[in-house]
């Protein structure tokens, strides 16, 4: 098969064009530049682009670079900035895969007369029986599996993509990478978003984007209990800078008034939450939706404890309740959560975001 | 990667001529010294230096003494724009420069590392042909002007520039300022001594020319004052230090006097491909949109094209998958593409601008790469044309 690989410029996505290269496959390889501006993670930095580049002639193949700064900001970026100027927290990587990577990208390699599109992702497509649909799946390492930020992914996206390290550790991944002597074998990982520096952070990066207003944190009676510098900045549950209670106990944000600049703040008690309300209009299903009441799995962050839970509709606020088995910090709005098969908790169902 | 190319990327960089690369090799057939030495070695690579440097002189109608050897034609842009402000600031403790809006980022950069350097950096605007506008330029002009750099034919479009009109200009209302011009791209096809009279320096790029990779010159007339970029050891007349290239120079000198002999035929011929080229495309993909309006001067190698609906990126790498080499315009450091100041200065929309795609051809293109060009580029253009 023609298959276009995104290379990165890390280990991960080295060898899955080492992998289909071995395989026997045509294999072409593109990195994307999606930011032009400050950064020292993966994806796009020049160094990082010159390593996948050097990768790909080790390997044989043709690389190219796609310059998509455009619609990166557009898509990404800039949404990203202005879900915090509204008291959202969302995951720019997961909106880059279901606008970017998955959706530009996808269908350029399409046009482009490719048959897959492979990543470097740890996770897995399988077809569980003959003719039938397509399933999403963990990465076999479960520390490296990323099937949570790829949970927006349907029938259409699974039936073009190859995840060639899937059934790799991270271990193996490594070890296959120095026994080819691929220059990227031991690279660290990139653990930051691509398009936020590690000295500025996201505070520096929507300082400079944003107007962040100072706050009051004020107790669940309403009593003052201290300020905070910028409240587009405070997630629900959040426990970092909100001190302690008169109780001695620690304090978590309860919850975020972005227009009255106020943070409420309580205890452990107060801040924990048996369910999440998922907008209609965010939810994605691997193969079709749950039926209402059906068991599953909730995860609620790229490496977040899998939780039990059931899953309810609302018709009245168009969208479904996810029922937790167990009291959870709350899920901030505008985080996605995955949820996987109750009898089967290695298989992505679908996905939705926290309104 | 197989099967046959067909290069229509000559802007970009030529083949280098076998008598050049026979020149070059045959300078280190005996020791070559260095030139700045005194003994026999040294004497020897001196005079192949001069030879050498006496052929450019003489390809572009000025004196040997005027010609400073250079790395290529950025090394020559980044002499000429930061090496006249820095002059002017040390005599005058200011320093104005007036840019055409289209010049190569070799200059382009080099004027905004001047401005950031606190030198008044002007842009002078271009038409929709990408042609320096007169009335601009001349109310742009003042006795305060430093340098004013218009090149001689575009990289992308290949538009020619009216170069006497703006020598005559500076005359009139700067004439205490420099004229620059980059001529790397034109210099394959235009005669430089007729079309350099009155310009005070020339950028040349021998890699453009069937020359090798590493050499360049700038012309510099004896009134401009210049400081050097290169510190050392005080060689071309203490304008830019470092050993000589005189392999390097000997190619050039050698790839230009080979531009010389052939010139006037190869521009007829060239012209007539790229016609030949021009008119296929326009009958087999009617939408195609011709960046540059007919009755413009261009280079005889220049087809620039938009194509509405096609990302250039994606039929770059469709084409280059049948062999056939084009361009899509400049690439940043990662080497991705960058969108065209050239297409943006000249008001090009940016949804035809996405589609832009420039041919280039060269002394050696045939009429089978037009054969073969003709038979892929509309085929793949229609497969790749999303709806508008």
């Amino acid at each position: 098969m023609r298959v276009l690989v995104a290379m990165s410029g890390g280990v991960d996505s080295s060898v899955a064009a080492a992998l289909l290269v071995e395989q026997g496959h045509q294999v072409v390889g593109a990195t994307l530049k999606l930011w032009g501006g400050v950064s020292d993670s993966g994806c796009c930095s020049v160094a990082d682009v010159e390593d996948a580049r050097r990768v790909a002639q080790q390997l044989g193949i043709e690389h190219h670079v796609f310059n998509m700064t455009e619609d990166f900001d557009r898509k990404v970026v800039t949404p990203y900035v202005g879900a915090h100027a509204a008291g959202r927290t969302p995951n720019p990587c997961i909106e880059c895969n279901r606008t970017v990577k998955f959706d530009l990208l996808l269908h350029r390699s399409t046009r482009l007369g490719f048959d897959r599109l492979a990543t470097g992702h740890h996770a897995r497509v399988s077809s569980p029986a003959v003719g039938g649909s397509l399933s999403l799946r963990r990465g076999v390492d479960g520390a490296k599996d990323q099937s949570y930020v790829l949970s927006m992914l349907g029938q259409h996206e699974l039936a073009r993509v190859l995840f060639p390290v899937g059934e790799m550790t991270k271990d193996e991944v490594r070890a296959h990478a120095r026994r080819l002597g691929l220059r990227t074998a031991m690279k660290p990982d990139s653990q930051d978003v691509c398009f936020i520096g590690r000295v500025q952070g996201r505070e520096g990066f929507l300082a400079g984007r944003l107007d962040l207003h100072p706050g009051e944190v004020v107790d669940a009676d309403g009593n003052a209990a201290g300020t905070v510098d910028a409240v587009e900045l405070v997630t629900v549950g959040q426990r970092r800078g909100m001190g302690h209670g008169g109780d001695g106990k620690r304090r978590y944000v309860t919850h975020v008034d972005i227009a009255a600049r106020r943070v409420t703040v309580g205890g452990q008690d107060a801040v924990a939450r048996s369910s999440v309300f998922l907008s209609g209009a965010s939810m994605t299903w691997v193969d079709g939706p749950l039926r209402g009441g059906a068991r599953a799995v909730a995860q609620v962050s790229a490496h977040g404890r899998p939780i039990l839970c059931t899953v309810d509709a609302d018709e009245e606020r168009g969208g479904l309740v996810i029922r937790f088995d167990s009291a959870q910090r709350p899920v901030a709005p505008g985080q996605t959560v995955a949820l996987y098969d109750a009898d089967d908790p290695d298989a992505v169902v679908g996905a939705g975001i926290a309104a | 990667m197989s099967g046959p190319i067909t290069y229509l990327d000559h802007a970009a960089t030529t083949s280098l001529r076998p008598e050049v690369a026979a020149a070059m090799a045959s300078v280190h057939e005996r020791l070559l010294g260095n030139p700045t030495g005194s003994h026999p070695p040294a004497q020897r690579a001196r005079a192949i230096l001069e030879d050498a440097r006496d052929e450019v002189a003489a390809f572009l109608g000025r004196d040997s003494g005027e010609i400073v050897f250079t790395s290529g034609g950025t090394e020559a842009a980044n002499l000429a724009v930061l090496g006249t402000a820095e002059a002017a600031f040390r005599a005058r403790g200011e320093a104005v420069l007036l840019a055409s809006a289209v010049e190569h980022p070799a200059v382009r950069e080099s004027a905004k590392a001047a401005g950031r350097l606190g030198v008044d950096v002007r842009e002078l605007p271009v038409d929709r042909a990408g042609v320096i506008d007169r009335d601009a330029l001349d109310r742009t002009l003042s006795s305060r002007c430093t340098l004013v750099a218009v090149m001689t034919a575009n990289n992308e479009t290949g538009v020619v520039q009216p170069l006497a009109d703006v020598v005559e200009s500076v005359r009139r209302l700067a004439p205490d300022a420099y004229v620059f011009t980059d001529a790397v791209q034109a210099a394959p096809f235009l005669d430089l001594a007729e079309v350099g009279v009155g310009v005070d320096m020339v950028g040349l790029s021998a890699h453009k020319c069937g020359g090798p990779v590493g050499t360049g010159a700038l012309a510099v007339s004896s009134r401009v004052e210049l400081s050097p970029r290169l510190y050392g050891g005080g060689q071309e007349r203490e304008r830019r230090s470092g050993t000589p290239d005189v392999a390097g120079a000997v190619g050039m000198a050698t790839a230009l006097q080979l531009v010389t002999k052939d010139r006037a035929a190869a521009g007829v011929r060239v012209a007539e491909l790229r016609d030949r080229l021009a008119e296929g495309l326009q009958a087999a993909v009617p939408w195609l949109h011709r960046t540059v309006a007919a009755g413009v001067q261009v280079l005889p190698g220049h087809l620039h094209v938009c194509l509405p609906g096609v990302d250039r990126e994606e039929l770059l790498v469709a084409l280059g998958a049948e062999g056939v080499c084009v361009s899509g315009g400049s690439s940043c450091a990662s080497g991705a593409l960058e969108p065209s100041h050239v297409l943006a200065a000249m008001g090009v929309e940016p949804d035809l601008a996405v589609g832009a795609v420039r041919f280039s051809l060269g002394y050696d293109t045939t009429a089978e790469d037009i054969e073969r060009t003709l038979a892929v580029v509309p085929r793949v253009a229609a497969s790749l044309r999303r709806a508008v």
